[in-house]
């Protein structure tokens, strides 16, 4: 059955630039004496270190295990010995450091015992467990964990699996390399994804820009059934994860929702090759293809063990001389690289050496003259101007009404506009800003509803004390009452005494409820500036600070989260 | 900040601009062969004042002068000033009309992008509501003569009846205004000097250079069909209905279009993306608007051309028309709602 292509609309069309790294095979990166190996290579939480300084690891080793379900493991890319567990830099575009684990490589690679399964005879469930214990992530660029992906959802069975090859962004080439020299692999991978959701129909979408990874693919493909192979427009982002399955089924997934409601779910060519290794020969992810490309001498593909440090694979390469700076990812979704000493992760699809002369500096911003060329580009088919206008004035609400979540970040609009605004600059602070908000808000309401909830308390325990008092007075006072008729009717007891009595003995008990409500007043003023000061307090004491440090540590990672969507353009 | 995109397309607002102008070349040049070098003289005016009025308000204003001077926004708006008068107008009206639109529409509203109406038309309403005289004051068909018509420029030397006479529509609007005369169309049509083939004389020719001079502008990308078409196919449904209706008393649709500011405001005027719709269903209001108010001024209005009236009241109602087109994102589409229920 022949697929029928549908469109997205927006998109660009840049130069591909896919030829220079395209000319000499995937070659292995050599071994660096140390590797760095950060904890964290998912979207999702943090896996725990099982190793500790001084203790000997194996390649494909775990060093760490997947903390909860939306997690994946992490295991050492070589034999030799930890140095340390501590935080360092990561590649990020804010430089962000978290814990990695330090391994002194002992240049003997040697494996961990390897258990190949046959994946015909394992239930999904516990596919879904190897993939995660192997520590099998979106290898697009998201590291969304894969059995995740896999997990039936709401609306039952994934029919259709889109895998990604369409490599859309201009000088990765890291996935049509693997296709033209892999494709078995990959096919073997697309099975294994195939059985454990049992699809029924497959389609892998490559760009036409890559013939023979359309070939090679479809030559691996012919002997497994039911493998569609469809070459697809190039136009950036059709490797959108959203666009690719918009291209290939017709369906759209709208921001916040999954693939899986609709049917559908979409992986990399890389992570069903990652599969394949991890399944059918037992081998976790350590490794994965880096392209090195831009204002090198050398540019080209490298297979390179995760924890690699940048600066040395660069040195493959060999920068030329006007490189200015390195960018992670491609030129249109990647970000500047703070320093080059950081370790390659398994997000690393490619280091690409930018010069002025590849990519100029923009001309000065210029106020947007509403031209429309971006509503043109943009593949989410929003108005990126109407957001740019709300992001700047700060108008977080209409912003969001103009859904500025559902923008990809794909920098389409940024790249046709003609008054050089850096327009997903402006998004991305708005988004940071409102997700801010949106914690801050929330850390209110909870400050809030406590506080109410005190309030109500103290006002109800100071009711009742009052009411306690004001029956034990009418207590007192009926008993003096009672205590005066008896002794009215005694005729022995003189009258005037009694009065006397009833007169004075009021009075102190009045006081007494006057003072009870008093104290509840204060108690309530008390409990009112207990409430609404508890940071000033609890700053002071070390375990709240610590505690706070670990929110930070938490909005950083949501922060993280919020970076990588669920989602792989390549 | 190193943000991504890394990549840029090599577009400056610059280029945008000088492709209007470029594409308003060709009907400059049949204006200046139907009605002499006079307009060159005033697109030069205009520009001139133009500039000056950009370069001290932008100092005033403490922005980049070099930058936004040169960004060509300035003179589109000078030459359409220019196109719009009529090219014997006193020199001092170029000038100050041209200043009124860059100081007061332009600058006073915020500058480039910011300015809600388009200034070539408030210089254009202003100056026929202040002069109504001399702007409909249109050189004779064959007053051509560079000096005569420098004299009227500069000399403000009274225009004589031999050298002016009315517009095309001016001159039907006035005369099917009289109702003794009994006048009908297509006897004004034939009887009056101005009037050419299908449409004024030489207008219908400029009109043609303007549609191809837009058409390049679509090419180019630097418009949508948009905004030209819904503006030509609603003014002529409108001219065309009327017009069959009562031939006697309403122009056809052909001459509504080539006659006047219409193919001009299709594609230069209309089409200004700061002032106009952006959303694709906002642009077909917008200039469906704009047609119908053209029509309805050319028609029954006090003005001879309702173009410049037409595009500020369309101006006004932009925010709304915006707010209320927006077009559906990608996946939240109505077909697509439903699925994922289902
Ligand atoms: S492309 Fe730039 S100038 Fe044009 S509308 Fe969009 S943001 Fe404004
Ligand atoms: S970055 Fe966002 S707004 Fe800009 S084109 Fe991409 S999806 Fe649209």
């Amino acid at each position: 059955m022949l697929a029928t292509l549908f469109k997205f609309r927006g998109g660009i069309k840049p130069d591909a630039h896919k030829d220079e790294s395209t000319r000499t095979p995937i070659a292995a990166a050599p071994l660096p004496a140390r590797l760095v190996v950060p904890l964290r290579q998912n979207a999702g939480s943090a896996p725990l270190a099982l190793v500790g300084p001084g203790q000997k690891v194996l390649k494909g080793e775990r060093i760490g295990a997947p903390e909860g379900n939306f997690s994946a493991a992490v295991h050492a890319p070589t034999s030799g010995t930890v140095l340390a567990v501590e935080p360092r830099m990561l590649p990020h575009p804010s430089a962000l450091s978290a814990p990695c684990v330090v391994i002194e490589s002992d240049g003997e690679e040697r494996w961990i015992e390897r258990t190949p399964v046959d994946y015909a005879a394992e239930s999904p469930d516990a596919l879904r467990d190897r993939l995660r214990d192997a520590g099998i992530v979106g290898l697009g660029g998201a590291t969304f964990p894969s059995h995740i992906k896999l997990q039936p959802g709401a609306a039952g069975r994934i029919g259709t699996l889109v895998i990604n090859g369409a490599e859309c962004e201009p000088w990765i080439t890291c996935d049509d390399m693997l296709m033209r020299e892999r494709a078995a692999g990959i096919v073997r991978g697309i099975g294994i994804l195939r059985h454990i959701v049992s699809a029924e129909r497959v389609l892998v979408g490559i760009e036409d820009n890559k013939p023979q990874a359309i070939a090679a693919l479809r030559a691996a493909a012919a002997q497994a059934h039911g493998i569609e192979v469809v070459p697809v427009p190039t136009r950036y982002p059709a490797g959108g994860e959203k666009q690719l399955i918009r291209v290939l089924t017709g369906i759209e997934i709208p921001y916040g929702r999954l693939g899986t409601e609709f049917g559908v779910q979409c992986f990399n060519v890389g992570t069903a090759y990652a599969t394949h290794r991890a399944i059918e020969l037992g081998e976790p992810l350590v490794s994965r293809i880096v392209t090195l490309a831009g204002n090198v001498a050398r540019p080209g593909n490298w297979e390179v063990p995760i924890g690699t440090p940048i600066d040395a694979l660069l040195e493959l390469a060999a920068p030329q001389a006007g490189t200015d700076r390195y960018i992670m990812g491609g030129p249109m979704m990647g970000f500047t690289l703070p320093r080059t000493d950081l370790p390659v992760t398994k997000a690393a699809n490619c280091i690409l050496a930018a010069s002025p002369a590849l990519f100029p500096p923009q001309g000065p911003e210029m106020p947007c003259i509403r031209c429309g060329a971006c509503t043109h580009a943009c593949p989410a088919e929003l108005q990126p101007h109407e957001l740019y206008w709300f992001a700047r004035a700060k108008n977080f609400g209409k912003a969001q009404e103009y859904h500025i979540f559902d923008c990809i970040e794909c920098g389409c609009c940024a790249y046709v506009c003609p008054s050089n605004i850096r327009l997903v600059d402006y998004y991305r602070f708005a988004k940071t800003s409102m997700r801010a908000l949106e914690r801050e808000k929330a850390a209110a309401d909870a400050a809030r509803e406590r506080f109410e909830f005190r309030n109500v308390r103290s006002e109800r325990e100071a009711k009742e004390k009052a009411e306690r008092l004001a029956a034990k007075t009418a207590a007192a006072r009926q008993a003096m009452a009672g205590g005066g008729q008896p002794a009215g009717t005694t005729p022995s007891v003189p009258a005037a005494p009694t009065t006397t009595a009833e007169a004075a003995a009021p009075l102190p008990q009045l006081d007494e409820a006057k003072r009870a409500l008093i104290a509840a007043a204060i108690e309530r003023a008390r409990a009112q500036k207990e409430a609404v000061q508890p940071k000033n307090i609890d700053n002071l004491a070390p375990e709240k600070r610590a505690e706070i440090r670990e929110i930070e540590a938490r909005r950083a990672q949501v922060r993280e989260l919020a970076k990588t969507p669920p989602e792989e353009p390549v | 900040m190193n943000g991504s995109p890394h990549l840029h397309l090599p577009v400056s607002v610059r280029l945008v601009m000088f492709k209007v102008l470029a594409a308003l070349v060709p009907g400059i040049a049949v204006y200046v062969w139907f009605f002499g070098a006079a307009i060159l003289v005033q697109i030069a005016l205009a520009s001139a004042a133009a500039l000056a009025a950009e370069a001290a308000l932008l100092r005033l204003r403490g922005k980049p002068v070099a930058l936004f001077l040169t960004d060509g926004s300035a003179l589109v708006t000078a030459w359409l000033i220019a196109l719009t008068f009529p090219p014997i107008a006193p020199w001092w009206l170029t000038v100050t009309a041209t200043l009124f639109a860059i100081v007061v529409a332009k600058h006073l509203y915020g500058g480039l992008g910011q300015n809600p109406f388009n200034p070539a038309m408030v210089a254009f309403c202003v100056s026929i509501v202040a002069f109504p005289a001399l702007m409909t004051q249109w050189p004779a068909v064959g007053f051509t003569d560079f000096s005569a018509q420098m004299a009227v420029v500069f000399k403000s030397q009274s225009a004589q009846d031999a050298v002016t006479m009315a517009t095309p529509l001016d001159a039907l609007r006035t005369q099917l205004h009289v109702p003794e005369a009994r006048a009908t169309v297509a006897g004004i049509l034939g009887s009056h000097a101005s009037f050419g083939n299908i449409g004024g004389k030489g207008w219908e020719w400029i009109a043609l250079a303007y549609l191809a001079g837009g058409l390049w502008l679509l090419q180019q990308r630097i418009i949508t069909w948009h905004v030209p078409a819904a503006f030509l196919v609603t003014l002529a449904l409108i001219a065309g209905g009327f017009s069959l209706g009562e031939p006697d008393r309403f122009a056809g649709p052909v001459f509504h279009i080539v006659t006047g500011g219409a193919m001009l405001g299709a594609f230069f005027i209309l089409t200004d993306p700061v002032s106009g719709a952006t959303t694709p269903r906002g642009k077909l209001i917008f200039a469906a608007g704009a047609a119908l108010l053209t029509w309805i001024i050319r028609s029954f209005g006090a003005y001879p051309d309702g173009m410049a009236f037409a595009v500020l009241l369309m101006n006004l109602c932009v925010p709304l028309i915006d707010m209320n087109t927006q077009p559906p994102v990608f996946g939240r589409k109505a077909q697509q709602r439903e699925k994922p229920h289902d």
